[in-house]
């Protein structure tokens, strides 16, 4: 569990958080939604540790992550997997170089440990048998898969998605989003999910956190989405003609 | 610009403990090590070999020149060519090329790594990024680049016999006579320091200037001539105070 108290976060004049409270749970896959500008990256940076907040805690169970020293912070980081927008694949190490990284540099396994948990991540990714490719010789979504995998590779307690699925076509986006879902559940993982896609917000959003201008504008699950009266949310979910003829045809 | 150099200084000065913290794991520090030497040592061999040898020969040529018609020995020119290789020419002018194509290459691999988001990747799995992204860089310079001084100085001289004897501006032993007189081991002390401080300054500005890069390509781009100009002036300030600390 991680859990964001008041945070606001400035930069120079600009005051882009303006005192988030929230609770992103465990074994749940928690989304943070809005619309460009709302803060979603920012606080995604704020939770990893990428930024510091101007104000306010985190929490990561029961340790204040805003308190801790460097190498406190670095332990915590060790159980934390990451997914980034760009995929961050090392581009001079091959696929399965990729997801052993994290195990070269911080387990004593031996190669053939490694080579079996690699092995074990690709193939829980459906991706088997590239493990001698490198990142230009691969797909974008096959370049997210091997980038969940290098995140899961070390058992993460705490699995962080940036926009998972930008830049991927509908129907390999929710490949991805299943995936990191069934992922989630199955470790029992806290998984933070910065999207901004409809799709992933109905289909996997158990505990969504919508932003609007610095402030949580609204908490719920995807059942509570069409229930909700929120008109914020209800302008971002159904911003496309074609989505809000579909919720005009169904109300 | 005053108060942007001091505070780049004292960021520099703030981030060199992180650079040499303990590393998380030696075998993959150690593996990194070797990439850079070989990246920075083989790499750079053949335009220091180039440079060494057609600055010998101007050495000598230029001097056989200027002391054609003086009552000044010949074999001076050997003597001359030897001590200006050694002291001067072959550490500082192997490292201002070095510093353009190391120090470019350095800053924008860092640069690269941080635009493309894959520092915040390592930082996240709990790497120190400073350390392991720059201490084996500025380790591999402070081991190879002196050898390569070394290699230019020889090949320097060696530039000047093939440019001289053969062209007849003086006999082979009036040359190695040259060479042989007045030898002092201290100059090639003072080369070596030249050398490692040489190589620590155009390895560590280049990776400062590559990790602190913001911004999109143009940046980047300013970011690797900012770490080659920054680091000539500072090759060229080092070998003032050098050259006055160790030959006053």
């Amino acid at each position: 569990m991680i859990r964001v108290e008041h945070i606001k976060k400035s930069f120079g004049d600009t005051e882009v958080l303006k005192g988030i409270s929230f609770t992103f749970l465990k074994g749940k896959t928690n989304l943070i939604i809005g619309k460009s500008g709302a803060g979603k990256t920012v606080l995604l940076k704020l939770l990893v540790g990428l930024l510091k907040p101007t104000s306010g805690k985190i929490w990561y169970d029961d340790v204040d992550f805003t308190k801790l020293d460097q190498e406190a912070v670095r332990r915590i980081r060790m159980q934390v997997g990451m997914l980034f927008q760009g995929s961050a694949l090392f581009d001079s190490m091959t696929v399965e170089e990729n997801i052993r990284f994290p195990m070269d540099m911080f387990t004593k396994k031996t190669m053939k440990e490694k080579r079996k948990r690699v092995d074990y991540c690709l193939e829980r990714v459906n991706l088997e048998g590239v493990n001698d490719r490198y990142p230009s010789e691969t797909s974008g979504g096959m370049q997210k898969r091997v980038g969940i995998a290098r995140a899961i590779v070390l058992e993460p307690k705490y699995l962080f998605c940036d926009e998972p699925n930008s830049g991927l076509d509908p129907k390999t986006s929710i490949v991805i989003d299943e995936l990191i879902a069934s992922i989630t559940e199955e470790n029992n993982i806290t998984t933070v999910i910065n999207t901004h896609d409809m799709n992933s917000v109905m289909e996997i959003g158990e505990n969504i956190a919508l932003l609007h201008d610095g402030h949580l504008a609204w908490e719920g699950s995807k059942e509570e989405v069409l229930k909700s009266g929120n008109e914020l949310l209800h302008d971002f979910i159904f911003a496309s003609p074609f989505l809000q003829k579909l919720k005009e045809s169904a109300d | 610009m005053i108060s942007k150099i001091f505070t780049d200084f004292g960021r520099f000065i703030l981030w060199l403990p992180k650079v040499f913290a303990k590393p998380e794991n030696l075998s993959m520090y150690w593996k990194e090590i070797s990439r850079q030497m070989n990246d920075i040592g083989i790499g750079s061999f053949i335009i220091v070999f180039l440079i060494a040898i057609f600055i010998g020969a101007v050495t000598a040529v230029q001097f056989a020149y200027q002391m054609d018609g003086t009552l000044i020995p010949r074999y001076y020119i050997g003597y001359i060519v030897r001590d200006m290789t050694i002291i001067e020419m072959a550490p500082t002018i192997s490292c201002l090329v070095l510093s353009g194509k190391v120090g470019s290459n350095i800053a924008a691999e860092i640069g690269g790594m941080r635009q493309k988001e894959h520092i915040d990747a390592m930082e996240i799995m709990g790497v120190n990024t400073a350390a392991y992204l720059v201490m084996p860089k500025i380790i591999a310079a402070l081991v190879v680049i002196p050898l390569l001084v070394c290699m230019a100085a020889i090949v320097s001289i060696l530039g000047a016999y093939l440019a001289s004897v053969p062209t007849g501006m003086f006999t082979g032993g009036e040359f190695v006579q040259g060479l042989r007189s007045w030898f002092e081991g201290w100059n090639v002390f003072i080369m070596l320091v030249k050398s490692v401080v040489f190589a620590f300054i155009l390895t560590s500005v280049a990776c400062y200037q590559g990790y602190f890069v913001k911004g999109g390509s143009i940046e980047l781009g300013k970011a690797s001539t900012q770490a080659v100009v920054t680091g000539n002036i500072l090759i060229l300030v080092a070998d003032y105070v050098i050259a006055l600390v160790l030959t006053t």
